[in-house]
């Protein structure tokens, strides 16, 4: 189905099971422990080993020797894979580091060896017993002191203007130029990535955890040089993503050689510290913010310039991408420039882009708010823009940003703020109030998927979709209930298969939407081979309660698939449409925090987001996803950083003792508010993203509350007491 | 994790005998530190001896007015203990403040005290650690130090102890009782169980080989307002960035122990001998002789803010 033209009315308005906040259906196997994840596919295999990897314990250089006798002459081993013995391997479209790595030493635990052995303790301790001996090479691992040789990535979109920035903003008559910094960040999911690998002659099967089906059975046939169609990928239920397994990584590629070599099935989990140092993770960003204003307040100049490193040939991350969109002003300015880092791949993590990038404008906003003497909500709202700023023509499809602000500022008692900070306590609390845009754009994947009558009535959906916590089992579920006019037990839904159709996965909050308008397409040709079949030759047919309608007739739906089942298959692609329209996602988070007046721990007291991003599927699983969203964003604000070691080239605090990310006790309060809206725009389900909109902006309302508790403006996060410490008031 | 035989004990003098005649054995109770720490080969011992069937998991009163509590009794025993909870609420404030209740539930006394350094480089076998591997240098010295010692610190190693138990227990005087490998007993105060790392920081207590420890006595209650003032990152389930642990009386005199800035409970008598002077007072002497790096000065302030509130809130 091309989707080319707004859409208009469709089964779906119906919203007798889209829309309703169902409990997801896939729950009570999770709570049951009866939902299999990765590591835990035992009787797909017979006669199972277990794999586990050898990492580099240098950050840069190269192997000079290895020494496997050990390993090799320990109990139970049955093979041992290195880039020696592995035969020549390709690399993925979507990797910068190779997965088995040797002799050149990329990163710090980048994976060198796999271990196969009769268990799992007895690979591991065998793996210990590799010896290698390297010779190390100088590497960089400090952002600041690599800024100046950073370079203009081939992104043609790493500079972007409009207008002249430079000439407007020194003549502007109130200013800001501010840096501000983010560091590292790790996904820190609880499942670490895992795979199962079973050779069946020259066709491998893959149980993984994967949020990407296609782009990582692709991958994973060019690493191993195979046919794709030799290639089957399971990653039915994922625990934690956040894009860590957006790709291939090495426990996939690894679990397959070393089955390969052992000639056994073989099952392997990357250890926790594995998943610090030998995924990937989000960049370490600098950002400039400039911003020129009227006295009244009006944006005239905005410049947004970011510095982020990577390995040689990989990319940065894109923290200035919402600049460009977010607020009005005539002269704008983007760069984005990138630096080598020899650190571990840096690559898509929680929002990519919009997370880092408005950590920092949105405090640059509160700054320059204040420089106003303008309410940070008012601020925001006076700079709304219906249209593209830098392409005025190209407006925005639907854009409820001063909604959001106005319904939140009401709901959260923003009047009772005070704009000087540090005015409000509670013993030994310094209160305050944080406000920030939240903003990320909604992007349309083509995706496909398969639906099947039987003679039951039961409708089956495939799809290579994934649900990674996020209810992707559930609204498809209530997508395929909508169209065919049944109820949410008479359907059942299979995912994450490559043998389904492909879809468009899990990631950059395009995954609700565009799944469930595959599935959409795929039940419009299931309907009309339904009516064909049933002899309807009206347009005018109807799915309701179980019976298919037009005029005085009505059949029940089963009868369609008494002499056997009836399947259609389709995929949903976008045309122009996509283009014509600006598609985003907006919102607003407001949020309270307390700062202890002795010790400068900053805890959050309340929060809420409103949200204005198209048609809510289902109210309680994106909700689930928004407050999901809003906890990552305390994370980032105030605990979140990995730790760089700048001599060695690691990262230090690599398990979950030492990179904290908040635990209940940290997140007292949440609420959502879902603006009513449908997007016609976007797609026949008249959906958009919400999951990653959750996290976007909440990160410096934390620090703006944090400012507004104690008059103390830190641009670094994350936003640790000892930053503050000094700056407070003496206890008396 | 290397293979490994096992055994029960069956009384502390067989435990110790045991463990003396056995090359490469360790005790093990709750397991909470030492099976993370064999699985990552950090420890490797070819033998364990289980001490869980000693009986040494009772809380008595003592003649004297004290609680003998038994090495086995488990951290969420002792912190919901009635006597505990009345006569000496820093030790259950400072339980409660440690990590999460499955693991209170299996953590016992005696493990608490003689858990080791939460140093990521200590938890890193690829990376130089004094502690781990004798004589192969610091990494946490010029790398990654924010939640390392500021006193106390030897050019060997800055880690810190990481118990909040301890920190009570060193305030409130305890005294650890042991037996050993020839079936004496003998009783070491807390001030001298555990050791600064000084050139030797993986020899961490004042314990002779295959010494047990049997129980942790308590002197007679001393009154006063008992706060545990634990601070770190976030609300739950970390390690204290710093502790402040302090009885203090109504003639505002008193004990201050402290946590997350020594490889011991940092107490310094002559420090808390002038808490009617005020937090600044007593921390110019409790950490006179601070040594911390760039990452962690602000512990130093810390702490003393840190007191100040403490002694605010027993003012009440």
């Amino acid at each position: 189905m091309l989707f080319d033209r707004p859409a208009t009315t469709n089964p779906i308005d119906q919203m007798k099971v889209v829309g309703k906040p169902l409990d997801r259906i896939d729950g009570p196997r999770k709570t049951t422990g009866t939902a299999t994840y990765a590591y835990e596919w035992h009787d797909e295999a017979l006669n199972l080993a277990y794999g586990y990897v050898v990492g580099s314990s240098i950050a840069k250089g190269r192997i000079t020797s290895m020494d496997l006798r050990a390993a090799k002459a320990a109990p139970g081993v049955l093979a041992i894979v290195t880039a020696e013995n592995a035969g020549k391997l390709g690399k993925g479209e979507m990797n910068t580091a190779t997965l088995l790595g040797g002799p050149e030493i990329e990163h710090y635990h980048q994976a060198i060896a796999v271990v196969v052995a009769e268990t799992f303790e007895q690979a591991r301790a065998a793996a210990n017993l590799v010896k290698v001996a390297y010779t190390e090479t100088p590497g960089a691992f400090d952002l600041s002191k690599e800024r100046a040789a950073a370079v203009k990535p081939e992104d043609s979109e790493a500079d972007t203007q409009a207008g002249n920035f430079t000439k407007a903003f020194a003549s502007a008559p109130v200013q800001l130029d501010e840096t501000y910094t983010t560091p590292d960040h790790s996904h820190a999911m609880m499942e670490p990535h895992a795979s199962l690998a079973v050779w069946e002659g020259d066709e491998l099967t893959v149980w993984t955890s994967n949020q990407m089906i296609a782009w990582t059975r692709g991958d994973l046939a060019k690493t191993l040089g195979m046919e794709k169609d030799k290639v089957n990928l399971m990653s039915p239920f994922i625990g934690g993503g956040f894009g860590a397994k957006l790709f291939l990584r090495a426990d996939t590629v690894l679990a397959a050689l070393g089955a390969k070599a052992a000639g056994r099935p073989v099952k392997l989990a990357l250890s926790r510290p594995f998943v610090f140092n030998n995924t990937t993770h989000r960049p370490a960003t600098i950002q400039r913010i400039r911003i020129g204003a009227t006295p009244e307040g009006k944006i005239t100049a905005i410049g947004h310039e970011s510095w982020s490193g990577d390995l040689p040939d990989g990319k940065p991350d894109m923290a200035v991408q919402q600049t460009r969109l977010l607020y009005a002003g005539e002269n704008r300015m983007t760069t984005t420039r990138l630096a080598v880092i020899d650190l571990p791949e840096g690559n898509a993590m929680r929002a990519p882009g919009e997370a880092s990038g408005l950590m920092a404008l949105e405090i640059a906003m509160d700054e320059m708010a204040e420089k106003l003497g303008l309410d940070p909500v008012e601020f925001r709202i006076l700079n709304d823009t219906q249209v593209d700023p830098e392409n005025p023509e190209k407006k925005f499809s639907h854009r409820q940003l001063v909604e959001c602000f106005r319904t939140g500022a009401e709901r959260f008692g923003w009047n009772k703020r005070t704009a000087k900070p540090g005015q409000i306590r509670d013993g030994q609390w310094m209160l305050g109030y944080g406000v920030a845009s939240a903003f990320r754009n909604n992007m349309v994947m083509k995706s496909g998927a398969r639906v099947r009558l039987d003679r039951d009535g039961l409708v089956t959906v495939e799809t290579d979709m994934t649900d990674i916590g996020t209810g992707s089992y559930t609204i498809i579920a209530q997508t395929a209930a909508e169209m065919m006019g049944i109820g949410m037990t008479q359907v059942a839904v299979n995912l994450g298969d490559s043998r389904f159709p492909v879809s468009a996965g899990s990631g950059g909050q395009w995954g609700g939407n565009s799944s469930t308008a595959g599935v959409y397409a795929a039940c419009v040709k299931l309907r009309e081979a339904i009516g064909q079949k049933l002899g309807f030759n009206s347009e005018e047919i109807t799915f309701a309660d179980g019976q298919v309608k037009a005029g005085n007739r009505s059949v029940p739906l089963a009868q369609a698939a008494t002499d056997g089942d009836i399947v259609a298959e389709d995929t949903i692609d976008y045309g122009e449409i996509s283009k014509k329209f600006q598609q985003s996602t907006f919102g607003a988070h407001f949020v309270e925090v307390g700062v202890d007046s002795a010790t400068a721990e900053v805890r959050v007291r309340r929060m809420l987001g409103v949200c204005a991003s198209g048609r809510i599927l289902n109210p309680k699983t994106a909700r689930s996803q928004v407050i999901g969203g809003m906890t990552m964003g305390v994370g980032a604000a105030l605990m979140e950083e990995l730790a760089v070691d700048k001599t060695r080239g690691f990262f230090v605090n690599h398990d979950l003792a030492g990179y904290e990310v908040p635990v209940h006790a940290d997140i007292p309060h949440q609420e959502v508010i879902f603006l009513d809206e449908t997007d016609p725009v976007s797609s026949p389900m008249k959906a958009k993203g919400v999951g990653e909109l959750g996290l976007c902006g909440v990160a410096a309302a934390v620090a703006n509350a944090v400012y507004n508790a104690t008059g103390v403006r830190i641009r670094d996060y994350p936003i640790t007491l000892d930053k503050m410490l000094d700056k407070l008031p003496q206890i008396s | 994790m290397k293979a490994f035989t096992y055994e029960r004990a069956t009384s502390p003098a067989a435990a110790s005998a045991a463990m003396a005649s056995t090359q490469g054995a360790k005790f093990i109770a709750g397991g909470t530190n030492l099976l993370d720490l064999m699985k990552l080969e950090i420890e490797a011992p070819t033998h364990l001896i289980d001490v869980n069937d000693l009986g040494l998991d009772t809380i008595e009163e003592t003649p004297d007015g004290g609680l003998r509590i038994g090495a086995l009794v488990r951290n969420s025993d002792l912190a919901a203990d009635a006597r505990v909870r009345r006569d000496y609420g820093l030790l259950a404030r400072a339980l409660l403040a440690g990590a999460s209740g499955q693991l209170r539930n299996k953590a016992t006394t005696a493990g608490n005290l003689l858990q080791r350094t939460r140093c990521p480089y200590f938890y890193d076998t690829n990376q130089p650690c004094n502690k781990r591997k004798p004589g192969s240098g610091c990494s946490a010295i010029g790398g990654f130090s924010r939640q390392h010692a500021v006193v106390g610190v030897s050019d060997a190693c800055i880690a810190t102890h990481p118990s909040d138990m301890a920190i009570a227990m060193r305030a409130l005087d305890a005294v650890v009782e042991t037996v050993r490998p020839d079936g004496t007993t003998r009783a070491i105060p807390i001030a001298d169980f555990h050791r600064l790392p000084g050139d030797t920081p993986h020899i961490e207590t004042t314990l002779d080989a295959g010494e047990l420890i049997t129980a942790v006595t308590l002197p007679a209650p001393v009154g006063g307002t008992h706060i545990y003032r634990k601070v770190r990152d976030r609300a739950s389930y970390a390690f204290a960035l710093i502790s402040v642990g302090a009885i203090v009386q109504p003639d505002g005199s008193g004990r201050v122990a402290v946590g997350g800035i020594a490889h011991k409970p940092w107490r310094v008598e002559a420090a808390e001998a002038k808490l009617q002077q005020g937090a600044h007072a007593v921390s110019q002497t409790l950490l006179a002789d601070a040594s911390p790096t760039h990452e962690n000065a602000f512990k130093v302030t810390l702490v003393e803010r840190t007191l100040a509130a403490v002694l605010n809130e027993a003012k009440g």
